[in-house]
């Protein structure tokens, strides 16, 4: 798949500190693309320069091959992490205000807003004032907003937040269809268990240097640490000794006469011989590798970096 | 291109559909004519039918007080009480008693009762003619002729005339009174305006909705299709309170001035007569205009502005102006993100325009002075200050060199205003100085 966006070697300084330090990261096309990073870490000031906001102090970017120009911004949607719209403003002339600023003609910005509408079941706010809605109702038209003109690279800083559960998972079907559409999402965000759930891939920025990228399936693999969790039903002492010094065990618990041992393999053992050698002892339940979770690859790349680094920035994204 | 247009015309819709405005240009006008309508009616005699009753003790004035087409006078020798107790069932509106000791002087020598309270006018009217009659006959008990008296006064008129480098002479007009009004106006419109920028600006930056619109447009973009909406929402106002104030006082001066005029004109052809004639004319055929004389100087004045000149420089002046100072206004206004904290950004820029203001108030007494020279130059305080000269008589190459600068500078000024704004919409959460906001001109 070739890459719909590459950054090349962008820093960005702002006088009393460094937003991103030489940071280069593509982003594959027609893909779920999530941009990691704790608070202050430089994402938003990353998200800005792709969306032509502010510009690098050095570095450059390319669209599809083309250098980042204006007329990209077009083919661009762009969901700030801070929501906002006008608050006298009705819904309907808002939305078709923003999409002609976005290039599209009116009258096709009228017929696809009447079809987003349809589809959140809105028809009734088009004459309502924002500041009528409620702050949910806003996110939905919020959304609309940044998509109705069907970029081609979608940016969405922190778009679950302030939606409640069931508006969060409406807009991630909406993501998933977007993607299936052709289009590529980047989103920027804190919550874990949605970078798993949706992202093919990741960077992680950190005190605005990039620490880490590639696809979560191969960024997991990575970060395997040979562990897995067994339970099974037999002797757990004939269990230990049988793994001899193949193995090292974690945690061990016992419910009923059902244990569950975590465990690391040792010295190349693979999981297959370590099958092999318990088989014979004991009748076992469940047979599970514990990959790490995004989250705990965050925490430890992130805590790792922290130990390293020098002065915190104090910049607000 | 397309872009600034739509920016443009939001801005000029969402502005147009408040009510506010609406109710500021409509009312504005009606309240100005009003006011006016109000001092020039005050100013003339009531029309209201006055029946008075004499009753004069002094017997110097019998047959000496006369009336006019509203104000019958009628003598009486009744005394005083019996008059006032008779006073509810006859048909006299006033009584005017006079004392016996009137000529002595002291308070309460004359006294009038009255029904319904009679206006100024005609209190003055009756007041005038007396004291008139106390002075001649105090004149006369000298052994001094009135006449004498009357014929050593002398109105004298300076004619200004200005003198310019070839030798020109040109009459002046004693009008810097309008000037200052049309400096005041350019100091009111370029605040109001420029406000109305800030707050627009600070409005989008607060609601958030800036950083949605900055990923479609250039920052420049947008803050420029902001000033050009405002600018055209100021000059729809400014045309729609300009045609009512229009037609409205020639709506007034039809009601209140149209004898004025007519006086006006047999009073400049009796003027014209006497130039003429010198003194070889019969003085008591003259008519007499003495309490009309502030008037005719007032109505004089006006004919003699030059409405074109005064209305293209102000154009002129308003719109490079307000777009100077619009800029530092957006400028201000996206460093803020509180109404708290604008306070302290505004009132440097207030400053300059108050000393704009303060100067054209200067121009009323000393025109010519240095700082009104230099004042019309800077473009800070050029638009308010020029507008107060301008009925004095401005050479053409200082207009000219005075809307060169504002010119140029207001280039320069959008142009770091972009700079600063492009910065300052994106910042929150801190408390910005005005070293922050140097430091934005040099970001990439």
């Amino acid at each position: 798949m070739p890459d719909i966006l590459q950054i090349k070697n962008v820093s960005k300084k702002y006088s009393n500190h460094i937003a991103l330090n030489d940071v280069s990261i593509n982003v594959a096309e027609k893909a779920v693309f999530g941009l990691l990073g704790p608070n202050g870490a430089g994402k938003t000031s990353l998200i800005r320069i792709i969306n032509q906001i502010t510009g690098p102090d050095s570095g450059e970017i390319f669209f599809k091959g083309e250098k980042l120009n204006p007329k990209h911004v077009e083919r661009i949607g762009y969901l700030p992490e801070e929501r906002g719209l006008y608050k006298k403003m009705s819904v309907g002339d808002q939305v078709l205000y923003l999409a002609q600023l976005k290039g599209l003609p009116k009258y096709e910005a009228k017929k696809r807003l009447t079809y987003w509408f349809e589809k959140f079941e809105m028809q009734s706010w088009w004459k309502k004032k924002i500041e009528e809605l409620s702050k949910g109702m806003q996110q939905k038209v919020q959304f609309i907003v940044t998509v109705i003109h069907e970029p081609e690279l979608l940016i969405l800083d922190e778009p679950f937040s302030g939606f409640d559960p069931i508006n969060a998972q409406l807009i991630k079907n909406e993501i998933l269809e977007l993607r299936k559409k052709g289009a590529t999402v980047i989103f920027s965000t804190h919550n874990m268990g949605s970078v798993e759930e949706l992202c093919d891939n990741i960077a992680l920025i950190n005190k605005s240097e990039k620490i880490l990228d590639g696809s979560v399936k191969e960024i997991r693999k990575i970060h395997r640490t040979n562990t897995y969790n067994i339970t099974f039903k037999g002797n757990l002492l004939g269990f230990t000794n049988a793994l001899w010094t193949g193995a090292e065990i974690l945690d061990k618990n016992t419910e009923d006469d059902i244990h569950s041992v975590t465990l690391k393999l040792l010295g190349g053992v693979t999981s297959s011989q370590l099958l092999q050698a318990i088989l014979p002892i004991c009748e076992i339940h469940s047979f599970n590798e514990l990959i790490p979770s995004m989250n705990d690859i965050f925490i430890m790349k992130v805590n790792q970096g922290n130990e390293v680094a020098g002065t915190k920035s104090n910049y607000t994204e | 291109m397309k872009k600034i247009r739509l920016i443009i015309a939001r801005e000029v819709k969402s502005k147009l559909a408040n009510k506010t405005f609406i109710i500021m240009s409509i009312l504005a006008p009606i309240l100005i004519n009003g006011f006016l309508g109000i001092m020039i009616k005050m100013s003339q005699s009531e029309k209201t039918e006055q029946n008075v009753l004499v009753i004069d003790d002094s017997k110097l004035f019998r047959d000496k007080l006369v009336g006019n087409d509203f104000v019958s006078l009628s003598y009486s020798n009744a005394k005083l009480e019996d008059a006032v107790a008779s006073f509810t069932k006859k048909n006299y509106t006033c009584v005017l008693w006079i004392s016996p000791n009137l000529i002595e002087g002291g308070a309460g020598a004359t006294k009038l009762f009255y029904k319904k309270s009679p206006g100024l006018a005609f209190q003055t009217f009756i007041k005038d003619q007396m004291e008139r009659i106390v002075y001649e006959n105090k004149l006369k008990a000298n052994n001094i002729d009135p006449a004498i008296i009357s014929n050593s006064k002398q109105n004298i008129k300076v004619i200004m005339e200005r003198v310019d480098e070839k030798g020109n002479t040109e009459e002046q007009s004693d009008i810097r009174l309008f000037g200052f009004v049309m400096g005041a106006l350019m100091f009111i419109f370029i605040l109001l305006y420029g406000m109305m920028v800030f707050r627009s600006v600070m409005e989008e930056k607060t609601s958030r909705i800036v950083e949605v619109i900055v990923s479609s447009v250039r920052p420049f973009e947008l803050m420029l299709g902001k000033i050009v909406g405002v600018a055209i929402v100021g000059t729809i106002q400014f045309l729609i309170m300009g045609l009512l104030t229009f037609l409205l006082s020639a709506l007034l001066s039809t009601i209140f001035l149209k004898d004025a005029k007519t006086q006006l004109d047999s009073f400049n052809a009796q003027q014209e007569l006497v130039k003429k004639n010198g003194t070889n004319i019969n003085l008591d055929q003259l008519e007499k205009f003495d309490d009309k004389l502030k008037l005719f100087d007032m109505l004089t004045k006006i004919q003699q502005i030059n409405f074109v000149e005064v209305f293209v420089c102000f154009i002129l002046y308003f719109i490079f102006g307000y777009l100077f100072y619009s800029s530092i206004m957006a400028a201000i206004g996206s460093a803020v993100d509180s109404e708290a904290d604008s306070q302290q950004f505004i009132t440097p820029v207030m400053i300059p325009l108050m000393v704009g203001y303060f100067i054209a108030i200067k121009t009323i007494m000393d025109p010519d002075s240095s700082a009104v020279f230099w004042g019309s130059l800077i473009p800070f305080t050029s638009p308010i200050v020029m507008m107060s000269r301008i009925t004095n008589g401005v050479p053409f190459w200082e207009l000219l060199l005075s809307l060169s600068i504002l010119f140029v500078s207001f280039i320069f000024m959008t142009w770091m205003a972009g700079k600063i704004y492009r910065t300052g919409i994106l910042m929150y959460g801190k408390k910005t100085s005005w070293r922050e906001i140097g430091k934005w001109l040099f970001y990439k």
